[in-house]
């Protein structure tokens, strides 16, 4: 394993992602505005059911009317030109914001010739790529739009927290993370992770949303987006659990053994699955299924973050500049 | 636990105990009816139900899960007559419904929290006894609740047993039913198919035999009758759910089998030393309850150099780079000797048998000679590392066959050691100036003789304060240098450096059947979460003879010529979450040729 790093290569990743941070400030007030002056939130729903909703022809009667009111709701707020332009140009900064992270990432690997994610910092990093990929990708399938301020706010929040907080020089890592198993098992993760931020963020948005708030996106819309991204997202974080331990069956003499990650790896697992179930079998829908999923949510942040600084455990990745 | 078809599960009319409809009701609306719709099929075909009723009375009224799921059928508070057999039946019932599984997988989470927050014997067996020396008491109280052997505490065995006994409960008849129904024909077409959430209907030249051929070519299982087609797809969503379930069954015994027949162990040894996998050998063993001690894999090694990379310069020198320890490997007495290069990730695998390579440290080797001029000891000392960044190291040398008196001396090692004041610091891990300080060196009675079990790696204080000292604090020895203790006691030299590896031995029959079931557990899930159960009907009429059909499509022009019949198209999902409305679209395309887009 080389030990050299190339230092213009990880000075450029160090650039590259205040960059993002930057665009993603930028995106996070286009969608901002989109929000709160843009074409209301009504009328783009009744656009948006065909393409979320599980419903089709036997829809149209419903839905026509409730176009029709909402169109009268257009009509009395008419948006400003400048408005109509605030959303695209979310959109377009939060793309150039996202090339600037996969960037920043991918120097970050080239400068030191290894995958990426050896550290609190470059994991921290890759996630909020992967919260960003997740919602941008939803995007260009589902009309989510709405989610876009409060992604892009959430993921600038983690790249200045991963900045300030967890930065460390590039470098090689230990020997115990130089497998390929990093790529198979920290790349599920992170994946996950990025899947799991998106639902995160619209259950909190669908709990402090109050029922007068028309310009925010509606409930129904909020539960979707969550529920689309936890179902692409559970079984990857499966798989990230069962690669774990392979790895650990290949690192640390077992396959599991308790230690405090796998533990609230395991929980965390417990708790997507129960929201699952929640809404499959029982027919959960609305706040309780919400808050199985921020209890989950809660979980995977702990296992992230308070694992690492509270517990410790076999997971040497977890060490932080003091 | 199980995840049934809503529809056959409780809980189905109430939509949880927060229904907001802000806005447009357009989509909410039309999905409830369609809910409706399912509901009343089903209770028109009569197996359906069979499975729901007994699993929705199951639940004691009260249940907090019950309440928060919009409540389904009221339950029967206990059990269903007197007597044991009654309650015998309520509990099994009880134990395998679906809430008390998914309530027991909370427990199961819940109870693993404990043994993330306290050190776990078995995994730091160290802190736990830091825990013990820091605050006796509480750490007694604890150990009452078996909160430092959470993973083999008796609440924890009873909360997974119970788990596997309602994971049984549930999954045994969901299997007999699902046989049942996949050998079961698609239900008879409803009489208003208008009324499901998906429905289109137009005129064509379509018979039922084409209808059902077309469905067919789109894999739907179908049944026809007189003027209608009943079709259906997606058994596979169930497949799936009760392969997971199984697989979770499966791996519960996989680690069950692991921890009776398997065992472990660790073993620290030097360069040049070697082991033979042997219980003896061991300096921890922990064999399950089922392992003989001649079933073990009789293997042997010898260590021969070990290897350390740490990068050399920068802010992170001294982190390491690479570890390899070369071992020559007899996989069973009288084989062939062969090479084996082990580092991290890279266990040296002996039919299944596995070695790791966990810890590595110094071994300073020492020659002492005592009082009476004769060579007491000569060999290396495993050092404990106090400082992982430097590697700097503590010995400890018991002398028992030293004259007149025996002998103990602590010593620090330091692999790269510069002068810091009046003090000597190692800078370094890798062993580029190693030193050795005497610190302290006693005479006297090292107490080996009674009984007691002693750590090589210490000497008790109370020992040593019974012991005479008979110096303390000698400046670094480098290689080859020797140390005269004070009093004609004798010399120690310090005559090279050797190091050391820990490694763990183990073997894990489940280690295999527990990757089968949980990739085939992964499969039934992405299986379960993605594919819908859905049916669509189709009725054909002669034109003339049905002047009903509400919202039909009026007929176009330049239709292809043929006879004219009124076709009814009707799909639902049965399942949660499923969007059949893209789906229903292509089956209504292509069973209406003429008609591009039905919706
Ligand atoms: C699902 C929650 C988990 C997350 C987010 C996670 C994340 C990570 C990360 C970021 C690394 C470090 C790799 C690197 O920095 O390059 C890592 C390493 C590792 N993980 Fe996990 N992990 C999780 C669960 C598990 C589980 C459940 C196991 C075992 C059963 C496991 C076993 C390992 C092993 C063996 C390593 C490498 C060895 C080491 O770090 O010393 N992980 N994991």
């Amino acid at each position: 394993m080389p030990a050299e790093v190339d230092p213009g290569l990880a000075t450029l990743s160090d650039q590259l992602i205040l960059a993002t941070v930057l665009l993603y400030v930028f995106a996070m007030i286009g969608y901002a505005l989109d929000l709160a002056f843009g074409r209301p939130r009504a009328r783009a729903r009744a656009e948006a059911v065909p393409a979320l909703a599980a419903v089709g022809g036997g829809a149209a009667p419903e839905s026509a009317s409730g176009t029709d009111a909402s169109e009268g709701d257009a009509r009395r707020t008419a948006p400003s030109a400048w408005a109509l332009w605030a959303g695209p140009a979310g959109v377009v900064l939060s793309w150039l914001g996202w090339a600037a992270n996969l960037g920043s990432i991918l120097t970050r690997g080239l400068a030191v010739d290894r995958w990426p994610w050896g550290n609190m910092y470059e994991f921290v990093v890759a996630m909020c790529l992967a919260a960003v990929s997740a919602f941008l990708f939803m995007q260009l399938r589902y009309r989510i739009r709405f989610l876009g301020a409060f992604v892009m706010v959430t993921a600038a929040l983690g790249l200045g927290f991963a900045v300030r907080y967890l930065h460390v020089q590039a470098g090689p890592v230990v020997p115990a993370l130089n497998s390929y198993w990093v790529a198979i098992h920290v790349s599920a993760a992170i994946i996950a992770s990025g899947l799991f931020i998106v639902a995160g963020v619209s259950g909190v948005l669908y709990l402090v949303r109050k029922d007068t708030a028309v310009r925010l996106p509606s409930r129904q819309d909020l539960e979707r987006v969550a529920h689309r991204a936890i179902v692409i997202g559970f079984p990857i974080w499966t798989f990230a659990v069962i690669a774990g331990a392979l790895w650990a069956d290949k690192a640390w003499g077992r396959y599991w053994g308790w230690d405090p990650k796998e533990i609230w790896a395991f929980i965390t697992w417990i708790a997507y699955a129960a929201y699952l179930h929640a809404r499959a079998t029982a027919g959960w829908k609305g706040r309780a299924a919400m808050i199985v999923q921020l209890v989950a949510f809660a979980c995977l942040l702990f296992n992230l973050v308070g694992v690492n600084i509270f517990l410790g455990g076999l997971h040497s990745y977890a060490e932080v500049p003091g | 636990m199980s995840e049934a078809d809503p529809d056959t599960t409780t809980g189905r009319s109430g939509r949880g105990p927060v229904t907001d409809v802000a806005g447009p009701a357009g989509p909410a609306d039309s999905a409830d009816r369609g809910r409706g719709a399912d509901q009343a099929l089903d209770r028109e075909q009569g197996p359906d139900r069979g499975e729901s009723a007994e699993r929705g009375t199951s639940v004691p009224q009260g249940t907090r899960a019950a309440s928060a799921a919009g409540a389904g059928p009221a339950g029967e508070g206990g059990p269903a007559g007197f007597g044991l057999a009654g309650w015998a039946r309520w509990f099994w019932r009880t134990l395998t419904s679906m809430r008390t599984a998914l309530i027991l997988l909370f427990l199961f989470a819940l109870a693993s929290i404990p043994g993330s927050i306290w050190p776990q014997r078995g995994v730091s067996d160290a802190k736990v006894a830091q825990y013990f020396t820091d605050s006796p008491q509480l750490a007694e109280w604890l150990d009452r609740f078996w909160l430092f052997d959470v993973f083999k505490a008796p609440w924890f065995a009873a909360i997974y047993l119970l788990l596997f006994l309602s994971l049984i409960g549930c999954v045994l008849p969901r299997t007999t039913a699902h046989l049942r129904e996949l050998r079961r024909k698609p239900p008879a077409a409803p009489r208003n198919l208008s009324r499901l959430p998906q429905h289109a209907s137009f005129e064509a030249d379509l018979t039922v035999e084409a209808a059902a051929a077309r469905l067919r070519s789109r894999r739907f299982r179908v049944t026809t009758g007189p003027g209608w087609v009943a079709a259906e797809k997606g058994y596979l969503r169930e497949t799936g759910n009760l392969l997971f379930h199984v697989a979770l069954l499966g791996l519960l015994v996989a680690v069950g089998v692991g921890a009776l027949y398997g065992y472990r162990g660790n073993v620290l040894v030097v360069e040049g030393d070697g082991f033979s996998n042997t219980v003896a050998a061991y300096d921890r063993y922990m064999p399950g309850q089922q392992v003989s001690a001649e079933s073990l894999e009789p293997f042997s090694f010898t260590v021969g150099d070990f290897r350390a990379t740490y990068i050399a310069q920068g802010e992170k020198a001294g982190q390491p780079l690479d570890f390899e320890a070369a071992l020559k490997v007899t996989d069973a007495p009288g084989a062939r000797e062969r090479d084996y290069v082990l580092k991290v990730n890279e266990p040296l695998d002996v039919n299944g048998t596995l070695t790791y390579l966990i810890d590595h440290g110094y071994a300073p080797t020492f020659k002492i000679t005592d009082g009476s001029g004769q060579v007491a000891f000569d060999g290396p000392v495993p050092c404990l590392v106090v400082q992982p960044s430097t590697f700097t190291s503590e010995c400890v040398i018991k002398v028992p066959d030293a004259k007149p008196e025996q002998l103990g001396l602590l010593v620090g090692f330091l692999p790269t050691t510069v002068p810091a004041g009046d003090e000597w610091v190692s800078v370094f891990p890798g062993a580029a100036n190693p030193t050795a300080q005497v610190y302290g060196a006693f005479a006297g009675d090292l107490g080996l003789n009674d009984g007691r079990p002693q750590s090589v790696y210490e000497i008790e204080p109370e020992r040593l304060k019974k012991m005479k000292p008979l110096l303390m604090k000698a400046d670094p020895l480098a290689v080859g240098k020797k140390l005269d203790l004070p009093g004609g006691a004798g010399s120690i030299e310090f005559t090279g450096v050797k190091e050391w590896v820990a490694l763990q031995i183990a073997y894990d029959p489940g280690r295999m059947p527990a990757l089968v079931a949980s990739v085939v557990a992964v499969v039934g899930l992405v299986l379960s979460l993605t594919v819908h159960r859905r049916r669509v009907w189709v009725r054909i009429r002669d034109a003339a003879a049905s002047p009903e059909g509400p919202d039909g499509a009026p007929a176009e022009d330049g239709r292809p010529e043929g006879v004219r019949r009124q076709i009814e198209v009707g799909g639902l999902t049965r399942t949660e979450g499923g969007d059949l409305s893209e789906e229903f679209a292509e089956i209504v395309a292509a069973l209406n040729p003429g008609v591009k887009d039905a919706r």
